[in-house]
């Protein structure tokens, strides 16, 4: 083995060292998922420290940028009301290269199946996915196949990568969020998350919501078509909308306030959220995206929205500060304020 | 959902606000005693828009974050076996033990699964009878029915793989504990909605008419919280002490009487100990003797797990708002949201959290003009732990 | 304590003894222990904890504490004209 990372050296806020191994949670794309990046895989690949970080990477290739994005899909169950594995790990995907305003050229999928996974099962997985390419309408161009041995997998994770080309003009990222800034959600949030928990082993509800598995990349499209001027987009998944918010704020080192009242939240999503204790600007989203626009494209942006099926509900829900940088607030309903802190990680019901 | 938008309608709070404005005239600091108030408080920004006067201290309420770091301690001691499906609320997944929390022990190879009911976890055992399953059965009076029934239930099916790890605790006593203490500063109480709805009303008279305080027994949604202190006012303006429900859609006088059966079939009174408050007598339920054979604690004999408890944390005063959160030595130090001592920093919105976050912002510190329980705002998406903290930082006396 | 909510009873079955009910939160069912309650029936609102409806939902309080609400410094509101239409501004 060698060289060790260095524990002692991770620093406040929140040091990841409280816990010697990886936790659930390491993994919810919340604070401890964040720690888990910053703290032990940038020092390890060498990254800059204050590199930043987005959904997909850059990268500056002859005659072009090219943006580029992996992400492994473990859902648990693999088909729920909406969708399954297969579909949300193209989309995923598609999605997290679209946040750069890049429009997606190839993916890849790498599948780890467990002993004893049934053909059918695999079979529908793998037609959802190339159904799900065709939408998008991008390519599955390479792929890999691995099997562990029974008990060491949920039947099939995926990983998922994706490439795709910038185009001139557009510098689509976090820290371009600038005070000022309009901030739009695409559509009703939390549909996704709850659609999966509905059918989680002791949670299980009954619920019309489907999940909200989407590609974005046509919506992102149309909305560089009304304006290249977007300063940040952002598909708010695990983690949900907070998530999104909390860590633009924090790497632009802007605030930001949104009215609680503005957010789209579905009656159903409400009504799951009521009685599981949870909030449904954390919960996880697969088909929609937030957006920082100046306000001098709002107008555009918005309404080439409305035009694309997958932004017909977007609505505005705050708006880009300098004052408190760092700091997410939401306005209540009675017109008080409450500080929006950074998902921890997993949702769980709460009884209190 | 109906009975939850109307009361929760910004206009008609308008006019609460307004009213509790009109009739205030002298400073009143008012508890609520239940997490789920404090929830409410906090998620609505409620406290920031009550006049100057009202200062809210936010009560022992919080079930995950009284359970006392011992019987954790007994609890991750049984989720780590291999032969054990640990269940567990999804709140207390995150509360850490003296080392570590439910989710390391997951981590290591511990069968850990969040149930939304204990009958769920009857059923599991009913599915596993080759493990043992045990359920953390933690919750006040409104949560030990639906503990119960879930013994009672796998005594009737001969589920004999179950058990539960109860750490009960009893709203009347702690109160008691509170207003009995010579520093105690609260002029009025928010007794629990949902725990009358259960226990019924009566057993806050001996507690009005002995310490004569009002206690206004009040829902959970915010039109809801603020009836009640609009109440509490009113009377502590007029010198009264009375008890009041302002909560008569669900709250009958006498409580739901096919509960109270089963709770005293299943339960008897011991005394338990609260985190950060230390020991009040006849304030918990254990398994009654009938029942003893669910018992976790004997069935794998972690009686003898003691765990003590931090000798610096301060959390009992601050949540009598003696001290503010930051003159606790250990505050932000040894004490953080990820690392908490107390209760108060067990709790997302316990007093010392919620001025934790503060620090965040470049805003006048709310201890500026409110004092340091009452510090408004935070709320962790998460609600992990969620609510409010604990009380009293002194032995309880019965009278 | 006691995250809590009133959900209507749309089905009531036994399940070996135990009386059972589907009750609807807005759009979402979920199954729940009836046996506190045992004079609830389909159509009742009942408020909901950890899978167990602890007590039924009088409509008609429900209703008066909504007014008095809505009642609250009308006189005010009459002295200073400002009423209308039951709204607050």
């Amino acid at each position: 083995m060698g060289e060790q990372p260095d524990f002692d050296g991770w620093t406040c806020p929140l040091p990841l060292r409280d816990h010697d191994r990886v936790t659930i949670g390491h993994g919810g794309g919340g604070r401890l998922s964040a720690e888990l990046v910053e703290h032990l895989f940038m020092p390890a690949f060498g990254v800059d420290p204050s590199a930043e970080m987005r959904d997909s990477a850059l990268v500056d290739v002859a005659g072009g940028r090219l943006a580029f994005s992996t992400d492994s899909y473990v859902v648990r169950p693999l088909f729920f009301p909406g969708g399954c594995i297969g579909d949300l790990a193209v989309n995923g995907t598609v999605n997290d290269v679209a946040m750069s305003g890049a429009q997606i050229v190839a993916l890849s999928a790498g599948f780890i199946l467990e002993e004893g996974l049934e053909f059918t099962v695999l079979g529908q997985i793998a037609v959802e996915m190339g159904k799900a390419a065709e939408v998008a309408g991008v390519r599955i161009v390479t792929g890999d196949t691995k099997v562990v041995d029974a008990g060491l997998a949920d039947g099939v994770y995926i990983n998922t990568s994706g490439i795709g080309l910038i185009p001139d003009g557009v510098d689509i990222r976090p820290r371009r969020a600038t005070p000022g800034d309009t901030i739009i959600i695409s559509g009703p949030i939390g549909l996704h998350g709850v659609a999966v928990m509905s059918k989680r082993e002791g949670i299980e509800f009954g619920t019309e919501i489907l999940s909200d598995s989407a590609p974005l990349n046509g919506l992102v499209a149309a909305m560089l078509a009304a304006s290249t001027d977007i300063h940040v987009l952002r598909d708010p998944t695990r983690g949900g909308v907070a998530a999104s918010f909390c860590e633009i704020a924090a790497t632009a080192h802007v605030g930001i306030e949104f009215e609680e009242t503005a957010m789209p939240v579905p009656e159903q999503v409400a009504s799951a959220c009521s009685f599981l204790g949870l909030d449904a600007i954390s919960i996880a989203n697969e088909g929609k995206l937030v957006a920082f626009v100046p306000p001098e494209i709002v107008d555009a942006v918005m309404s080439a929205m409305h035009d694309h099926q997958f932004g017909r509900d977007a609505v505005v829900v705050g708006t880009v500060t300098a004052d408190h940088p760092g700091v997410v607030v939401g306005r209540t309903s009675f017109g008080a304020r409450r500080i929006l802190d950074l998902p921890l990680g997993e949702q769980l019901p709460r009884i209190c | 959902m109906k009975y939850l938008d109307e009361f929760r309608d910004p206009q008609l709070a308008g006019r609460i606000f307004a009213d509790i404005e009109r009739i205030t005239t002298k400073p009143w600091a008012i508890m609520e005693v239940c997490g789920g108030q404090t929830h409410a408080i906090i998620r609505n920004g409620i406290d920031q828009l009550l006049p100057e006067q009202i200062e809210l201290i936010h009560g022992p309420g919080c079930p995950v974050c009284v359970t006392p770091l011992g019987v954790i301690d007994k609890a991750l001691d049984i989720a780590s076996r291999p032969d054990v499906i640990f269940c567990s609320f999804g709140d207390m997944l995150r509360v850490p033990g003296t080392h570590r929390d439910l989710f390391q022990v997951r981590s290591t190879g511990g069968d850990v699964r969040v149930v939304y009911s204990p009958l769920d976890a009857v059923r599991l055992a009913e599915q596993h009878p080759d493990k043992q399953v045990v359920f953390f059965a933690i919750g006040f009076e409104t949560t030990a029915p639906a503990n119960a029934m879930s013994v009672h239930q796998a005594e009737q099916r001969h589920v004999t793989n179950y058990s539960v790890l109860v750490s009960h605790v009893l709203v009347p006593p702690a109160i008691e504990a509170l207003v009995s203490s010579p520093t105690n500063r609260v002029n009025g109480f928010l007794a629990a909605g949902h725990v009358c709805s259960v226990m019924g009303c009566w057993q806050y008279e001996p507690l009005v008419e002995r310490f004569h305080v009002p206690i206004v027994v009040t829902g959970f949604e915010p039109l809801d919280v603020l009836e009640g202190i609009r109440r509490v006012v009113i009377q502590l303006e007029a010198g009264e002490a009375r008890l009041e429900n302002a909560y008569p859609r669900v709250v009958q006088h006498e409580g739901n009487v096919p509960a109270q059966k089963m709770l005293a079939d299943v339960f008897e009174v011991c005394d338990r100990q609260w985190r950060g408050i230390g020991e009040i007598p006849r304030s918990g339920w254990r398994l009654s003797d009938r029942y003893r054979e669910f018992d976790a604690e004997s069935r794998f004999d972690v009686s003898e797990i003691k765990s003590p408890e931090s000798s610096i944390c301060r959390s009992g005063e601050v949540l009598q708002g003696l001290i503010k959160p930051n003159q606790c030595e250990a505050f932000g130090k040894e004490c953080t949201p990820r690392k908490p001592l107390g209760a108060t920093m067990v709790s997302s919105e316990g007093a010392c959290a919620a001025y934790y976050q503060y620090r965040r912002l470049d805003v006048p510190d709310p201890s500026s003009t409110f004092d340091a329980a009452t510090s408004r705002g935070v709320i962790d998406a998460v609600r992990l732990p969620s609510t409010a903290p604990i009380a009293v930082a002194m032995p309880a006396r019965r009278g | 304590m006691c995250l809590a909510v009133p959900g209507k009873v749309l089905a009531i079955r036994d399940d070996r003894g135990t009386r059972m009910a589907t009750v609807d939160f807005g759009g979402v069912q979920k199954e729940i222990c009836l046996a506190y309650l045992p004079e609830v029936v389909v159509g009742d609102y009942t408020i909901v904890h950890v899978g167990f409806a602890i007590a039924k939902v009088d409509e008609a309080s429900a209703l008066e504490t909504l007014q008095m609400f809505r009642d609250l410094g009308i006189d005010l509101d009459e002295e200073l004209g400002t009423r209308q239409s039951g709204a607050l501004t």
